[in-house]
């Protein structure tokens, strides 16, 4: 037992060191330093006393709104710059390979604009609902944060993250296969309060959402949703909205395809058919091979991903690990994930860690004693209403691969003897 | 003087706020706000519904006036005629190509509805001073990408009354209702496939798209 609790607290130890080692590399420009390079670095291991540890570190306050330590300053949203014509229109993907835990801290939360981030003055900004009402309303942040206020943990996924894999694997990388996922405590007022303030009138069955950015982003919504868990939030993770997500409001619609969650949300509108904006008839919407599309496709499906190891985070020689990744799913719970080390020929259930939230992302992990062979890594994720995540030979034998959308394959790392990672697809 | 609150029993005062608090939450039960004037909701109501086209305001534009506003507002970056600058959209072309390889969906090609164009290019183009052209341009900008797609003859003017009965070629191949989920996987535990048949059908590695993920942001420029 001795014995084990060593190895697995090297591997630990080895985690923690490569974390740092993602700085170290990228100043250096080289991504070969190893154990050596550590070794060498001994001003501060015992039985040195580190500089820090004999000198007078900042007081309070020196950094009035605090920020990570230097040292993760490439832990960062990144873009793939050939994948849109320009950063205003654009997503930015969070660096999952560097996030511990469910909630994604406020700065590396994934961008998607449709024009920009507008920079909105909570003073100047108003939310009117109106429409098939029966008393039309007008809302100053004031008014809105005077309503009764709920908390909730959601995650907000992208229908379009790993639309770049649907033909075959292509990035390298987990930030840009998964990273347009992620997860916060939402605080605010539900729908429900605000349209039962202004109350239905019988005829109304769709809300139309809008944004005050320059897209004027809208989306149709059914009611019997907008009632059902839909927040109207001016807080993550105990803070005001970051600009990026919307401040000073927005919409959060929990287990919908992120954009129907707007931002800058300025605009409630009841009716009795939907709008068939641009945003959800020319975009947000998934073509098939038979040259059909689907329209209003709004469940996020249930899906999972292997975050350690990754390409980013590689395997440092043959021991034990543990296995961790993210399972998610519009439809409620989690209920299992299984991981599979041989490509999916054998699968072994993983933990689920507490909290296990509805619509929240899920960690899981597995220990796993790596032999030094070649490995194909997968998850596979089972939720509440019992639908298995599918492989993306699945997928594409009924969704062929130009539906951009909607893509929660399982995904498969290709670990070499050497212990590098690679995205990669089977057949 | 003695306040409303002193001069109301206590136990009267208990059962009024019972009274309140049990009322089912109806229009109104905050009274938090005001009600938006009619020149308010103007303002902002510039909904409008891609099946019937409901909302269309006032005016109307045709394609030779749309020409010389597209020059002016859009062809930077979708093209003179709209056949997309860089990585913008192509807004013309494209139809019959939905069940190729390679498809090009565009307004003619894959758009629904044509009230739809009306709706998004008013509330979001041009893209940097969205919102800012009248509807009459729009209109007339509506007219002429229509006509890029050969949809509307050349004669055609854009209005209310119109748009709404312009047949968009490919309005019947969507379906509103999501068939999902239309995959069936089972949590198989062991013995899922055979070994010696699982093969890399293809991987990332050295294709030269992944930017950097450490270090400053990757622009991918050549260096």
């Amino acid at each position: 037992m001795a014995a084990r609790s060593q190895r697995g607290d090297a591997a630990d130890a080895a985690l923690g060191r490569r974390s740092v080692l993602g700085l170290g590399a990228a100043l250096t420009g080289s991504l070969a330093l190893g154990r050596d390079a550590f070794a060498e670095q001994t001003d501060a291991a015992p039985p040195s006393d580190a500089p820090w540890s004999q000198s007078l570190g900042a007081g309070v306050v020196d950094r009035p709104y605090g920020r990570p330590a230097a040292f993760e300053a490439g832990v960062i949203r990144r873009n793939v710059p050939w994948l849109t014509a320009g950063t205003e229109s654009s997503i930015s993907f969070s660096p999952l390979q560097s996030l511990n835990g469910i909630i994604t801290p406020n700065g590396l939360f994934f961008e998607r604009y449709h024009a920009g981030r507008p920079d909105v003055d909570p003073a100047r900004h108003r939310l009117m609902i109106h429409g098939m009402v029966e008393r039309p309303l007008l809302l100053t942040m004031p008014d809105i944060m005077r309503f009764p206020s709920v908390s909730r943990i959601h995650f907000i996924e992208c229908p379009a993250n790993g639309g770049m894999e649907w033909r075959a694997a292509q990035l390298n990388s987990l930030q840009f296969t998964h990273g347009m996922v992620s997860c916060a405590e939402w605080t605010g007022v539900r729908l429900s309060t605000l349209i039962e303030e202004v109350g239905v009138r019988k005829e109304a069955t769709w809300a139309m959402v809008e944004g005050a950015d320059g897209a004027h982003m809208n989306r149709s919504l059914p009611l019997e949703k907008c009632l059902d868990d839909c927040l109207v939030v001016y807080a993550q993770n105990g803070e005001a909205l970051r600009p990026e997500q919307g401040y000073p409001l927005r919409l959060v619609v929990p287990g919908w395809e992120g954009n129907v969650s707007i931002k800058w949300l300025r605009r409630i509108k009841l009716g009795d058919k939907p709008w068939f904006s641009r945003e959800e008839t020319a975009k947000y919407t998934d073509l098939m091979p038979d040259g059909t599309s689907r329209g209003f496709t709004w469940l996020i499906d249930a899906k999972s991903v292997i975050t350690f190891p990754c390409p980013e985070k590689p395997l440092n020689g043959p021991g034990l690990y543990e296995i961790r990744g993210l399972a998610w799913t519009g439809n409620g719970k989690v209920t299992r994930v299984d991981v599979s080390v041989d490509g999916g020929a054998n699968w072994t259930t993983a933990q689920l860690h507490a909290p296990v939230l509805s619509k929240a992302l899920t960690r899981f992990s597995l220990p796993w004693r790596w032999d030094g062979k070649p490995a194909l890594l997968e998850s596979r994720v089972t939720d509440e209403t019992g639908y298995v995540q599918p492989t993306i030979t699945q997928l594409r034998a009924k969704r062929g691969t130009n539906s951009i959308y909607h893509n929660n394959a399982i995904q498969t790392w290709q670990v070499k003897a050497d212990g590098s990672v690679f995205d990669v697809q089977l057949g | 003087m003695s306040s409303w609150a002193d001069r109301v029993p206590a136990v009267a005062m208990a059962m009024l706020l019972a009274a309140a608090t049990a009322r089912a939450a109806g229009p109104g039960h905050f009274g938090y706000g005001t009600v938006p004037t009619p020149e308010q909701i103007a303002g902002w109501d510039i909904d409008v519904r891609g099946s019937d086209g409901a909302g269309l305001p006032p005016g109307k534009g045709g394609v030779s006036r749309g020409e010389v506003v597209f020059a002016n507002q859009c062809a930077a970056c979708h093209g003179t005629f709209g056949e997309g600058e860089g990585r913008f959209p192509k807004l013309a072309g494209g139809q019959g190509t939905l069940t190729d390889d390679r498809p090009e969906p565009t307004v003619g090609s894959y758009w629904p509805f044509a009230p739809t164009l009306f709706d998004y290019i008013n509330r979001a183009m041009p893209m940097p001073t969205p919102h800012t052209l009248s509807s009459d341009d729009v209109y007339a900008l509506t007219a002429y990408i229509l006509n890029l797609n050969n949809i509307v003859p050349n004669d055609f003017v854009a209005d209310r009354d119109s748009l709404p009965n312009v047949r968009m070629p490919n309005r019947g191949n969507f379906i509103w209702t999501d068939p999902r989920p239309d995959t069936k996987a089972a949590a198989c535990m062991s013995a899922c496939v055979d070994p010696a048949t699982i093969t890399i059908t293809s991987t990332a590695e050295g294709k030269d798209l992944t930017p950097r993920t450490t270090g400053p942001l990757d622009d991918m420029q050549p260096k």
